[in-house]
């Protein structure tokens, strides 16, 4: 079993996210590598979502989108997506349609028929996938019993009957049709997006409060913390807008603890004021960004990378600050700890940028190991000062950094341009130039943290694609593809973005951008500090996420045409 | 205990002479002086405006943030550390426009803060435009027809909205404003005090013009009548009423469930989790290997 893509379409409150989660759960737990990526519409009703599950046995975390089973829930479900099945595919759908190799499953009549209840349609379809994909029934009833198992035996009971009914009647009509089998294999691999694995590094990292207003894709980081406040001791507030959840943040932050906001496009443009008061009150504050197609409300549920150069220069004013672009779950996690504590260290605003691609995706991965990951924190000892200035001009620009009510010293801070102990000033030649040297200062110094971008097969390659954040396994996939095609493909890929390293671009190679928007804005980015030459931009704009197929086309294509 | 001297800095004052907000000020200092608050214990927070320069020019902690933005921020200080004195100092701009929607949902959350408004009905510091306090007709610089539009009674929706402590003060009575701002930093629960504070360069009125109007409440109010306190400051008379408002008791505080639930200390107290705690979180995440 090499590569399975299997995908599940149907209304929204159909149950195809259910339907989904469990069966990349019994997959996992078959000992598979799982990746999912889900595409849906802003409702909560109607309209056709998709929750796509790629199976392997090492992880292949990128998408696809040809699928080799389609599970249709609804007749919209096979006019949008029955164009992806692959030939030698199987459809798996309520009724019979014609000339299309098909497994029909009555899912509703079946769940009245057994359980009494149309609400168990679901499970029998989950229970014919799994007989589909050649998976053992009683895999199946261990996870269902896992997750239902809360709600008592009766509830469980039902499913595993549903499940059951389903099951039978696909291995009856599969005959031909079903050439897959995903029997029990030793791999073991931790499944998880990325907007859980930035929660659990803030965590990890001592942060201990978050304040945010609900905005997709983002709003899965506040819902995790809240939903886990006893467990994990962070504070979660519901703001009443993006502006107050900055300010909420940066208060508690100078108040002493680590503390972060999450937000999409839109809220971030409301929070671009904080970032900047954060950058001149020197305050650490992390502000997740997970980015949708805009402009304005754009696509709400979609994916893009269109909030590079936005995100690079959000803050009117001059300040440091950094902007970390995950690339995955455990990258994020790894980045969120170091965004907790570079913000710490040089008392700035971190931007982490991830995507719906990224906030939504189930990524598998198979070591996750801390190491030596862990918080550093950076707050001065009150003990050791005497006279306490909050924005003491030092050396590295870096001043102690105490707060109310750890000691007797007094901590005052200023949006206004102010002095060493942080009241207005308007001593222009004197401590205005200071203070925006000290800023300076640490904006230079913050330049040697930053890590190189990712090189590979740099040395083999003419072609080398150069990508920021989420594209990173659609790159890799594109270079497999390529690869299999006889052509010689690199990458190089930034999970750094802001400030740039001092990095030096090898010479005499064709620079493709690839980028999930429209514009090429890495590219742009890097043209202006490394006066970088592309050969062309592979983009995407149209909501959905890169992958490997996608950018060897575009490749194909425009370098056919040049 | 502290001598106001304790509170004095050297910073110079960029206020106009003669300015009623160093009535504010003073009885500021009285306050405190009186409540036996250390400088280190007390913390003020601040926009951008004329009132928002106060926490300069006095001694205690101090976050002087964004124009309007003074509530959130005191909210996060209140979250992190209930045991600092956590006070806002505004203005009618600050808190009423550019804050208005933060001043709202603090009525809902009900932090144990205070909240104080110096409100002199007019923008002054970008000179002579018309605050959302300004009454209906009068010219500001940019409204050079008179003001068309009708002023915020905000005391009038802090009663309505459930503030458990509603205060208006003068700035020209710096001893009465003194006991009201002993009282509102009491107060468990958020506390609210309009200062009436003349403009002496933009207003419309002199000071003296006030003072003639000032009346203050007198031992036949009640103060914990609701529907009262309603009505006196929904009131369309030729006074201008001064004193505590309304006082009630608050049946909430901001962030009360997670103190109970998870922790009495300042969060600043909380370790983050050991290595092996968090590999034990991180596991719950892993499938397969059966």
């Amino acid at each position: 079993m090499e590569d399975l893509n299997v995908v599940i379409a149907g209304a929204a409150g159909q149950g195809v996210q259910t339907i989904g989660d469990i069966l990349a759960q019994t997959a996992a737990a078959q000992g598979y590598a799982v990746f999912s990526w889900k595409e849906y519409e802003s409702r909560i009703r109607g309209g056709h979502n998709r929750y796509s599950i790629r199976i392997s046995e090492t992880p292949r975390n990128a998408p696809l989108m040809e699928a080799d089973v389609l599970l249709a829930l609804n007749e919209g479900a096979i006019q949008k997506y029955g164009p992806l099945l692959k030939k030698g595919g199987t459809l798996l759908a309520e009724k019979k349609g014609k000339d299309r190799r098909m497994i029909p499953i009555p899912f509703t009549e079946i769940a009245e028929e057994t359980v009494g209840k149309r609400i168990y349609a679901n499970t029998v379809a989950l229970g014919a996938l799994v007989a589909v994909l050649g998976i053992a029934q009683e895999s199946l009833n261990t996870v269902l019993t896992k997750i239902f198992a809360h709600k008592g035996e009766d509830i469980v009971k039902s499913n595993h009957l549903a499940a059951e009914k389903g099951f039978l009647k696909a291995v009856q009509d599969c005959e031909g049709m079903c050439p897959w089998e995903l029997p029990k294999r030793p791999g073991k691999y931790f499944l998880m997006t990325v907007n859980e694995a930035i929660p659990l590094a803030s965590v990890y990292s001592g942060c201990r409060f978050i304040a945010a207003y609900p905005m997709s894709p983002s709003t899965g980081v506040i819902t995790y913390l809240a939903t886990h406040q006893e467990e994990f001791g962070v504070f979660a507030e519901q703001a009443e807008d993006e502006i107050a959840a900055v300010n909420m943040a940066i208060g508690a932050s100078y108040a002493g603890v680590r503390a972060m906001t999450a937000t999409s496009g839109g809220g971030f443009a409301l929070m671009v004021e904080g970032v900047s008061l954060a950058g001149m009150t020197e305050t650490p504050l992390v502000i997740v960004l997970a980015q949708r197609p805009g402009p304005a409300t754009g696509l709400p549920t979609r994916t893009s990378q269109g909030d590079l150069l936005f995100a690079v220069n959000a803050g009117h004013g001059e300040f440091p600050k950094m902007v970390l672009a995950p690339s995955d779950p455990l990258d994020a996690f790894m980045k969120t700890v170091r965004a907790f504590n570079l913000a710490d260290k040089y008392q700035m605003p971190v931007i982490l940028m991830t995507d719906q691609f990224l906030s939504d995706s189930h990524f598998s991965i198979e070591e996750f190991d801390l190491g030596r990951i862990g918080p550093v924190f950076h707050t001065a000892d009150p003990s050791h000062i005497k006279d306490y200035k909050r924005y003491q001009l030092t050396e590295d620009g870096i001043s102690p950094r105490l707060y109310p009510g750890c000691s007797n010293h007094l901590v005052g801070v200023d949006s206004d341009e102010h002095d060493e102990r942080g009241h207005i000033t308007e001593d222009l030649a004197g401590m205005a130039v200071a203070m925006a040297e000290k800023r300076l200062i640490k904006m230079n110094r913050l330049k040697g943290e930053i890590s190189m971008p990712e090189e590979i097969s740099i040395d083999e390659s003419d072609i080398i694609f150069v990508g920021w954040g989420s594209s990173r396994q659609a790159i890799l996939e594109a270079i497999r593809f390529l690869n299999r095609d006889g052509v010689n493909a690199g990458m190089i890929h930034f999970t750094e973005v802001w400030p740039l390293p001092e990095y030096a671009f090898p010479s005499g190679k064709n620079y493709w951008t690839v980028e999930n928007n429209s514009t090429g804005q890495l590219a742009r980015l890097l043209r202006f500090e490394y006066r970088l030459d592309f050969r062309g931009t592979l983009s995407r704009y149209d909501g959905l996420p890169l992958t490997g197929d996608y950018i060897r086309r575009q490749l194909n294509a425009q370098n056919g045409s040049l | 205990m502290p001598k106001m001297e304790a509170y004095e800095n050297e910073v110079e004052i960029q206020w106009c002479p003669g300015c009623p907000n160093f009535g504010i000020l003073q009885a500021f200092k009285m306050a405190l002086t009186q409540l036996h608050k250390a400088s280190h214990e007390v913390c003020f927070v601040s926009g951008i405006g004329q009132a928002a320069k106060l926490p300069h020019y006095l001694k205690c902690n101090f976050f002087n943030g964004l124009h309007g933005r003074a509530i959130p921020v005191a909210l996060g200080i209140h979250v992190v550390n209930p045991e600092i004195t956590t006070i806002v100092v505004t203005g009618d701009g600050d808190c009423y426009g550019e804050g208005g929607n933060h001043f709202l949902h603090a009525l809902r959350r009900n932090p144990d803060i205070t909240v104080v408004v110096h409100n002199n009905e007019i923008y002054a510091l970008t000179k002579g435009q018309a605050s959302p306090t300004t009454p209906t007709g009068e010219k500001g610089t940019l409204q050079t027809g008179g003001v068309e539009i009708t002023p915020l009674n905000m005391p009038a929706i802090a009663i309505l909205h459930g503030c458990t402590f509603v205060a208006r003060g003068f700035a020209g009575d710096v001893e009465h404003l003194k006991k009201i701002l002993v009282r509102a930093v009491k107060h468990r629960g958020l506390s609210y005090v309009d200062v009436v504070q003349p403009c002496i360069t933009w207003g419309t009125h002199p000071l003296s013009w006030y003072k003639e109007k000032i009346i203050k409440l007198g031992g036949d109010y009640n103060p914990s009548d609701r529907r009262a306190a309603l009505e006196k400051v929904l009131e369309r008379g030729n006074t201008i009423p001064i004193g505590v408002l309304f006082e009630g008791l608050s049946d909430h505080i901001f962030a009360g469930a997670f103190r109970e639930k998870i922790s009495k200390d300042p969060l600043t107290e909380i370790k983050p989790p050991e290595k092996a705690k968090m590999n034990r979180i991180i596991s719950g995440f892993a499938f397969g290997g059966e």
